[in-house]
């Protein structure tokens, strides 16, 4: 098999690429290739990961132009002409060549109230919530996020307004106002509304294009947008 | 400007995109029937002037161009220049008063009693 010619930022902010030639192998994935570069050809590259198997989050970056998870990201899949160019997230301060200061992004889950607020104690029983019910189905549409930060970093509206909360925050937020048990939902739906919450969201859905558990944060906000509306119109809010 | 006046924005900018997609529909299907029968522009003004529904109509649509486009402008010039704040909220006002104006200065023009 050819060597794959591999480019890697390199650097903070201001940086730029540095080449590597990779031997090509079967199955192999895009964080293999960074970890072959690490381990073989330069191991002052900075980059993150943990679990290798699409659970944890933490291995994004920006393939070929495109944010993806890159544990679970074939070269065969995204490697045209066996060229790969290796960037970290969009939209987040560069730490060191792939390593990106992920603070904002989950400083935006708080903003959004994504920590669940109940009213029932351990000494209360289990809340039967139905798996049938409509509400239960939302919030299983949305709940499998991992945090990896892919759709934060394909999102064009991040870009241009940095207070946008964001799709991940507003799809953990939708979770949340889905969750009958929850008791902040009034709270948690003025934390999402207006300009730097999910109505300024424009529908590119490259959230939903992006996310690589196959998750609609679209579809969340959309939600999120009605049920603020109705809140505000109904003086919930 | 509070999160809650953003959130009635945002509505009324989708419900004036409704009434948009209605009035633009009937202004084209209107205007190609009337150049297709090679109507003059005195003949157009002689059927439309002292028209109350039709006055009513393009008031209408004026009134919904002016509530739609100077909240989207707004979204446009706040993500192109990074611009917030009560400057643009102002200028937005102003151009859509204007836009009113304008509008409402033609539609008496075409549909009200006489000439502008």
């Amino acid at each position: 098999m050819e060597n794959l010619q591999v480019k890697i930022w390199r650097g903070g902010e201001e940086g730029g690429y540095q080449e590597f030639s990779v031997p090509r192998q079967e199955s192999q994935t895009v964080l293999d290739v960074v970890t072959y570069v690490q381990r073989k050809c330069d191991p002052t590259l900075a980059y993150r990961f943990a679990c290798r198997v699409g659970v944890c989050g933490s291995c994004a970056m920006t393939v070929n132009g495109q944010s993806r998870w890159t544990c679970r990201t074939h070269v065969s899949k995204v490697a045209a002409d066996n060229k790969l160019e290796i960037a970290p997230l969009r939209n987040l301060p560069v730490i060191k060549d792939l390593v990106t200061d992920m603070r904002e992004f989950f400083d935006k889950w708080a903003k959004a109230r994504g920590r669940f607020t109940g009213s029932k104690t351990r000494k209360d029983g289990f809340a039967a919530v139905s798996p049938e019910s409509k509400e239960r189905k939302r919030v299983d549409a949305g709940i499998e996020c991992i945090g990896c930060g892919v759709c934060y970093s394909a999102c064009d509206v991040v870009t241009w307004n940095k207070d946008y909360l964001g799709p991940a925050a507003l799809n953990r937020a939708w979770t949340l106002v889905n969750d009958v048990r929850d008791t902040a939902r009034a709270e948690r739906l003025a934390a999402v509304a207006g300009d730097a919450g999910c109505h300024a969201c424009h529908t590119h859905i490259s959230c939903t294009e992006r996310c690589p558990k196959g998750l609609s944060p679209t579809a969340g906000i959309a939600g999120l947008k009605r049920a603020v509306l109705t809140a505000t119109l109904s003086g919930e809010i | 400007m509070s999160p809650r006046t953003q959130v009635l924005l945002w509505g009324a900018q989708r419900i004036s995109a409704m009434v948009l997609a209605l009035c633009v529909l009937v202004h084209l299907v209107t205007m190609i029937y009337a150049v297709r029968s090679g109507l003059s522009a005195a003949e157009i003004l002689g059927r439309t002037q002292g028209s109350a529904a039709w006055f009513a109509f393009y008031s209408l649509f004026v009134i919904a161009v002016a509530v739609h486009a100077p909240i989207g402008l707004r979204t446009i010039l706040s993500e192109m220049f990074d611009w917030r704040g009560r400057g643009l909220d102002l200028l937005s006002g102003i151009i859509g008063v204007g836009l009113a104006l304008w509008g409402m200065r033609a539609v008496y023009a075409v549909f009200g009693g006489g000439g502008a």
